[in-house]
């Protein structure tokens, strides 16, 4: 199984923070899992001209294919301006339609207030949504003080993490499993 | 149709295309040469004139898993080793080229082919051509739109005078060598919505539709906006011709056709577009409703009657080489239609 950790901000520390331990979490509880982690604060990403992904070279060429050969995305995404960071939409914008179809996708947000809480409810999840991921519903949001310099303090976040792992590796099983039952059945 | 020189009592014409991609075969993993897979293409071309196909034509695209970059020169070796058959470009992308160059090639086909050969003009839908040859993605409408015109203008006039935002001004310019019959027949590459067929019919340009999959009543849609503009247009529908083209396959049975070519076509398209083709979704394809052409012979002589019925096209071409079809099974296809999916074809198209 390939999971990709995708930190959707170049801003902050917060939601890399988080994703450093999921990461971490996920090594030491599934060790045949195939990880990896895309931070977008660490590549250089052009915005999207129209071409297919494989069109792209350099950085935006490796985090689209990356991508696109993960079976299960966990998406960290801060909230700017009542919304995701135009650094994570460019991304979507970058991958061809249905581009999530028999992929898991799960969200873990950090924000730096309450009142976002619903904000990926309404608009993360439409555009996994249309991209035809198999959403894990169950989201983790993670607030300011939640975090003490880069690390988590709160253990019911770090529970809600471990379980958030959980759902999209038994998830990811069971929807290839389905799949690969359902697809031998055709015959061909 | 006589410009276009379809004869619509002849019945719906049946034609083979590739797109000239060059990807390993899925179940050996091996890729033959590019000199084999050339060769293999004009040897096709040959087989399917004997077969009694009626059109042949080649694509190009520049880029990884490609081979027939030079579609034009691998259309005039094809013009020297057929006799009967037609042959065009499947599609010349005349956003990226000189349509004076581009004219002067197919013109010259033509004669080589004493008046076989004919063009479909394409916008491209991979796009890695534009930083090959020194083109602004930006400028893909307007490159296509302008050049199309160009090119169609060239094919109408003898002398050419002309002036646009890509390309040096004609002044009095004469194109030669003309091609047999003074004009060669010029089609509009169309696919996705019907956007690109309402263009195609306000120009009164003949179709090209390129259909994957999915419902045929879905590209239905496509055919009324483009015979509906070219009336609100001032051009008769009735003259201006409408082909199809998608994926072929044909196997004694079924489910044998989808089994030998589902591999090609998932890893082809894994190759060339990143997605592979969703298993759930060719199943659904042996529905006679559906459009894709791939099943027993039987299935797709009803498939083609029935999308026949629908569209009312003139042409139809398959594309059943996509995604490394070894060529003993193209062979095949070749026989199957010449000897089962033809006649049957041609006996409830043709117009008594």
């Amino acid at each position: 199984m390939k999971i990709v950790l995708l930190s959707g901000s170049k801003v902050g520390s917060k939601t890399r923070t988080a994703m450093d331990y999921t990461k971490k979490a996920i090594t030491e509880k599934y060790p045949n899992a195939q990880t990896s982690l895309i931070d977008l604060a660490e590549y250089d990403v052009e915005f999207s001209d129209g071409r297919n992904y494989l069109e792209y070279e350099g950085d935006t060429g490796y985090v689209t294919k990356t991508i696109m050969e993960a079976d299960a995305i966990i998406i960290g995404t801060p909230i700017f301006q009542a919304s995701i960071p135009a650094t994570l939409k460019n991304i979507f914008d970058l991958l061809p339609v249905n581009a999530l179809q028999h992929k898991v996708a799960s969200i873990l947000v950090t924000a730096g207030s309450s009142k976002h809480y619903l904000i990926a409810e309404n608009q993360l999840k439409p555009i996994l949504g249309y991209m035809k991921a198999q959403i894990v519903q169950t989201y983790v949001f993670v607030e300011e003080q939640d975090f003490h310099r880069k690390e988590i303090t709160n253990d019911d976040v770090l529970f809600r993490i471990d379980r958030l792992i959980e759902d999209t590796v038994v998830l990811t099983e069971t929807y290839t499993k389905i799949r690969e039952e359902k697809e031998a059945a055709y015959g061909f | 149709m006589e410009k276009y020189r379809i004869d619509p009592s002849k019945g719906l014409e049946f034609g083979i295309y590739t797109l000239g991609d060059h990807i390993p075969d899925p179940l050996t993993g091996e890729r033959i040469s590019a000199e084999q897979r050339i060769h293999e293409i004009i040897e096709l071309a040959k087989l399917a004139e004997q077969a009694g196909i009626d059109f042949f034509s080649v694509g190009e695209s520049h880029q990884e898993y490609f081979a027939t970059q030079a579609h034009s020169v691998v259309l005039s070796a094809i013009a020297q080793a057929t006799e009967k058959i037609k042959i065009s470009s499947s599609a010349t992308i005349i956003s990226t080229s000189d349509p004076v160059r581009v004219y002067e090639d197919f013109a010259t086909i033509d004669l080589i082919s004493k008046g076989r050969t004919e063009i479909i003009a394409g916008r491209a839908s991979r796009v890695g051509l534009y930083d090959l040859l020194g083109y602004n993605l930006r400028d893909y409408e307007e490159l296509f739109e302008e050049k199309f015109e160009l090119l169609l203008k060239i094919n109408e006039e003898r002398i050419v005078n002309w002036s646009g935002q890509f390309r040096a001004p004609l002044r009095n310019a004469e194109v030669i060598p003309r091609p047999q019959n003074g004009s060669l027949p010029i089609w509009r590459a169309v696919g996705g919505p019907p956007a690109s067929a309402i263009k195609a019919g306000y120009a009164g340009v003949p179709m090209f539709l390129a259909n994957l999959g999915g419902p045929a009543t879905s590209f239905k849609f496509s055919v009324d906006a483009y015979r509906e503009a070219a009336r609100q247009n001032g051009f008769d529908p009735s003259e201006l011709p409408i082909s199809t083209a998608g994926f072929f396959y044909v196997a004694e049975t079924t489910q044998q056709a989808q089994k030998e070519v589902y591999p090609h076509v998932n890893q082809g398209m894994k190759l060339i577009n990143g997605r592979g083709y969703p298993k759930q979704q060719f199943a659904q394809s042996s529905d006679t409703r559906d459009v894709m052409n791939v099943g027993s012979p039987q299935q797709i002589i009803e498939k083609i009657l029935y999308q026949h019925e629908l569209f009312g096209h003139q042409r139809y071409i398959g594309q059943m080489d996509f995604g490394g079809v070894p060529f003993d099974k193209l062979m095949k296809n070749i026989e199957l239609i010449g000897n089962e999916i033809l006649p049957a074809i041609k006996k409830y198209t043709a117009k008594k």
